[in-house]
């Protein structure tokens, strides 16, 4: 039997969507012809640039993270809402819409908090031709401190007064864009939900300060000298997102069409989103990274995978890893792996050692070459004993035996080796391990039935002031 | 004897020498850098600290140069090897550190580390910070140390942290040895060795430079000094042993680098014939030919299997357009009033490796230079002559025997190290040595007077 040629057309609360890859309403989104730009490159939906009042910014805006030398790992913003007048962007929303009806285009909107203000922007930008609205109830700098963006996301019952006004006047899906800067998401979206929003996007930015340069003692981004919070964002939030991503689609009181937000830069970021049951997902930081043409690899990437996993539409993978995220409670007490060093792999850097003797819990050793297995050699025992080496340069004639001669294949005195009945099954030497596959985390059949802390706590099997730790902790 | 001298006069770079011996390997540029020193994995009890015979903790400077820590990183070098610079231009790192990097069994590629740590070297003498050692407190004691090489410096530097005087006598007009007179000037310019070394006065070291150190003036300096340490290196060049070795234009490797080096000799004639294939024969070919001679040969009476050089060296060799005649013996030297040719004799070899003459064979090879590199001699003779009550020190074919992990030779008060011990290394062999002797004698000495 073939496999059904894969479609990344998918529908998003009543939008049909020509791909699940939108632009985030950011600087990419700022105007109209970049929007066309991004459409023709491929992207298959885009959230307009905040519309309102039009606000001043400053320079610089911008800071990053980078990470060994890798840029921009973790970004960071204090740019505000759109500096353009409200009809101009009103304006080009037309003209996109009417060149691209196939693409959908989000008007993104923050306003003042008065009702009659909300209704009007909400008539004018569907008068405009907008697919939905999505509203900013997230941006965490300077709009907060204005009463707008995340000052109004991080209280629940504001989130669901204004989105209830919206919804008296709106003909098109509302999306309400949560802020993560709350210690519980799932509250504002339950606030949203129950206000009648067809959808939620999660999450904006993080509050962030993202370095101080140390010779002037300045803050990044550096604004004549001083900084504000800004929005953090870009690979390094990735995991914070999905675990949001995750606690709103495993929610009865806050479950809507989700879509998801947050270090999305591929089509392996895309697919783990839309894996813990977003629609769509919405990219900023990359496509201000790499430019909008990074989306090609993204559709390209994503139907060979579903093609390769049998998958026609984005729904038939949707939501298909929630169920693997439980509490910590209904995990197998029971299930034990080991790690195991393959020798043929292993190219001697020790890294799982000196990981396993500080980071862990000591079971990993140097005593392949030993007579008997020696648990008791610590590390500066063994840093100790090379220092007390005598090394010399390798002379062809003479010496056939030098370094230069073995770099091909690791002397066995260098593989460590692992206790396994020591070994808990942290997984951490194979974490720092350079080497693909070279430390694997094998299964052991321990022959005990499967058992959850739950389970153990039912059955009296935890002494008393162990199970009220964990309740009240 | 010369007076001491706080340190020779300043060294001028020959711009012609300049020009012809450009860096080998150019320096790194900081960003690219950052993104090497990243790639290091950051071993645990790493590979490449075990191969440098100075034991550089490598990960440890390179991850310095990662958190943008230059100085630490030039501490961590020079506290290992005080010669740290030269070595990062002047090691043969291929069968060293790099050599035992273990991305060779993972991506390939070892990093880069020569290039790091001349990269963390220069970022260090740009600032220039002093070295960060001071002197000991002082105990009293010292130290004449024979000969400026690497591994006199080496020994000085050990014994003046530990409050040792340390006198550094010397034939030539300026330390280093080797180092300032006898590595390939793209490697390590001649000015570099110079400039590395003054740093050394800042420990105090004494320098008596222009001193020739002979048996009577060692029985001197011993009855000085509570020790003496050897780093004298190896004797001149062998002679081949047949005619007209004495013609003008037969000359030898280590002349011709130390020539050309001190800007004395700033051109060859067009026809260089070296003979010898080790490191040495194949710096001074490559030198021939960037002083301008049109046909550099290199004749050796064994195969390329054999030679002494290194494979990256015979490569390089070949890459500078060297010419290659295995299996040939030198039998004459021909020419009047200079050299005209040299007379070689093919050679035949057999299954168990021994080569056979083959008279009748000989064919003679123009030549205006013949450059000799077929090894050095010992200064034994200086060690052995003279009959005062030293016993001086036990040799083995002309090498001075010592106890590998301190230097200590046959009489304990005599330590030595570098090529006099062990028949002609590397500049970082030297420097370990020198370090282990400098270590080795103040222990030495710290016992006796504990005793008494």
């Amino acid at each position: 039997m073939s496999k059904p040629k894969p479609t990344l057309e998918t529908t998003f609360c009543g939008i049909k969507c020509l791909n699940p890859f939108w632009l985030a309403s950011a600087p990419p989104t700022n105007c109209g012809e970049q929007v066309m730009r991004a459409f023709d490159a491929g992207w298959g939906g885009a959230v307009w640039k905040t519309i309102g009042e039009p606000i001043t910014n400053v320079s610089s805006r911008y800071s990053s993270i980078d990470w060994e030398g890798r840029r921009m790992m973790g970004f960071n913003n204090i740019e505000l809402i759109s500096d353009r007048p409200i009809d101009v962007n009103l304006q080009e929303i037309a003209e996109v819409k009417r060149r691209y009806p196939k693409h959908v285009v989000i008007a993104s909107l923050m306003v003042e908090s008065k009702r009659e203000t909300w209704h009007d922007i909400v008539q004018r930008s569907e008068d405009a031709g907008a697919d939905g609205l999505e509203l900013n109830f997230g941006c965490p700098h300077g709009m907060s401190e204005r009463g707008m963006g995340s000052a109004v996301g991080q209280v629940p019952e504001y989130c669901e007064q204004i989105t209830s006004w919206v919804k008296e006047k709106a003909r098109t899906p509302v999306i309400v864009k949560l802020t993560p800067n709350i210690s519980d998401i799932r509250m504002p979206a339950r606030a949203a939900k129950r206000a009648g929003a067809d959808a939620l996007s999660a999450i904006n930015t993080i509050n962030s300060i993202t370095g101080i340069d140390l010779n002037t003692l300045q803050p990044n981004p550096n604004v004549d000298g001083k900084s504000s919070h800004g929005g953090y964002c870009g690979p390094a939030v990735k995991p914070i997102a999905l675990s949001m991503a995750q606690q709103i689609q495993s929610d009865p009181a806050a479950i809507l069409p989700l879509s998801g937000i947050g270090g999305i830069a591929t089509w392996r970021d895309a697919a783990e989103f839309i894996l813990l049951g977003c629609s769509t997902v919405q990219v900023c930081t990359a496509v201000m990274h790499y430019g909008y043409r990074i989306v090609e690899d993204m559709q390209d990437g994503l139907l060979a995978w579903m093609s390769e996993k049998g998958y026609a539409t984005i729904d038939d993978f949707r939501g298909l890893s929630l169920p693997n995220v439980r509490e910590w409670k209904h995990l197998n007490l029971n299930y034990k792996i080991v790690a195991r060093i393959h020798e043929d792999l292993c190219i001697g850097c020790q890294l799982c050692y000196t990981a396993c003797w500080d980071g862990a819990h000591q079971c990993i050793h140097l005593d392949r070459t030993a007579p008997a297995p020696d648990t008791t050699l610590t590390p500066a025992m063994v840093e100790a004993e090379a220092a007390r080496r005598i090394s010399t340069t390798p002379i062809p004639k003479l010496d056939s035996n030098g370094a230069g001669h073995t770099n091909a294949i690791t002397p066995l005195e260098r593989i460590p080796r692992v206790d396994e009945d020591h070994c808990v099954g942290c997984n951490l030497c194979s974490l720092v391990c350079p080497v693909d596959n070279c430390i694997t985390m094998e299964r052991i059949d321990n022959g005990l039935p499967p058992q959850t802390w739950e389970e153990r706590t039912a059955a009296g099997l935890v002494p008393t002031g162990a199970s009220e730790v964990l309740t009240n902790g | 004897m010369s007076d001491r001298q706080a340190f020779p006069p300043q060294v001028h770079e020959h711009p012609e020498i300049a020009a012809r011996f450009g860096d080998i390997h150019p320096p790194f540029e900081a960003q690219a850098a950052i993104t090497e020193s990243n790639r290091c994995l950051f071993c645990f009890d790493a590979p490449c600290t075990t191969a440098c015979p100075t034991h550089i903790n490598v990960p440890r400077f390179i991850k310095k140069i990662a958190s943008d820590n230059l100085s630490g990183s030039a501490r961590t070098i020079l506290d290992a090897n005080i010669l740290g610079a030269s070595c990062a231009r002047a090691c043969p790192v291929e069968v060293l550190c790099e050599g035992a990097c273990v991305m060779h069994r993972y991506n390939k590629q070892p990093i880069q580390i020569a290039r790091l740590q001349r990269f963390a070297m220069d970022g260090f003498h740009q600032s220039g910070a002093p070295l960060p050692f001071e002197p000991g407190e002082d105990t009293g004691l010292s130290v004449a140390l024979i000969g400026a090489g690497p591994a006199s410096l080496a020994c000085a530097a050990e014994l003046r942290r530990r409050g040792i005087r340390a006198l550094i006598y010397d034939a030539r007009p300026l330390p280093g040895g080797l180092n300032t007179y006898g590595v390939a000037e793209y490697k390590l310019p001649f000015a570099e060795s110079v400039r590395e070394i003054k740093m050394l006065s800042q420990l105090d070291v004494e320098f008596h430079m222009d001193t020739t150190i002979d048996a009577a003036k060692l029985a001197e300096l011993e009855r000085e000094h509570d020790a003496i340490f050897l780093g004298i290196g190896l004797g001149a060049i062998h002679k081949l042993g047949i005619g007209n070795e004495q013609l003008p234009g037969v000359t030898n490797a280590l002349d011709l680098i130390a020539g050309y080096k001190s800007g004395e000799l700033t051109t060859v004639p067009e026809r260089v014939v070296v003979v010898g294939a080790g490191n040495t024969a194949i710096d001074a070919a490559i030198a021939s030919v960037r002083l301008g001679a049109a046909e550099v040969h290199i004749v050796y009476r064994r195969g390329p299997e054999q030679m002494s050089a290194f494979s990256f060296e015979y490569e390089h060799a070949k890459s500078e357009g060297v010419k290659f005649l295995w299996h040939v013996l030198p039998t004459g030297i021909h020419g009047d009033k200079a050299v005209k040719a040299l007379q070689l004799m093919k050679l035949a070899t057999t299954e168990d490796g021994s080569i056979i003459p083959q008279p009748g064979s000989e064919f003679l090879l123009p030549a205006d230079w013949v450059v000799l590199a077929i090894g050095q001699g010992t200064h034994s003779a200086f060690l052995t002559a003279n009959g005062s009550d030293s016993a001086r020190v036990q040799l083995e074919r002309g090498r001075i025997l010592i106890d590998r992990a301190t230097g200590q030779t046959s009489h304990p008060k005599f330590f030595a190290g570098g090529d006099c011990t062990n028949g002609g290394r590397e500049v970082v062999d030297a420097v370990a040595d020198g370090k282990r002797a400098g270590i080795g004698i103040a222990a030495w000495l710290e016992g006796l007077h504990v005793q008494a």
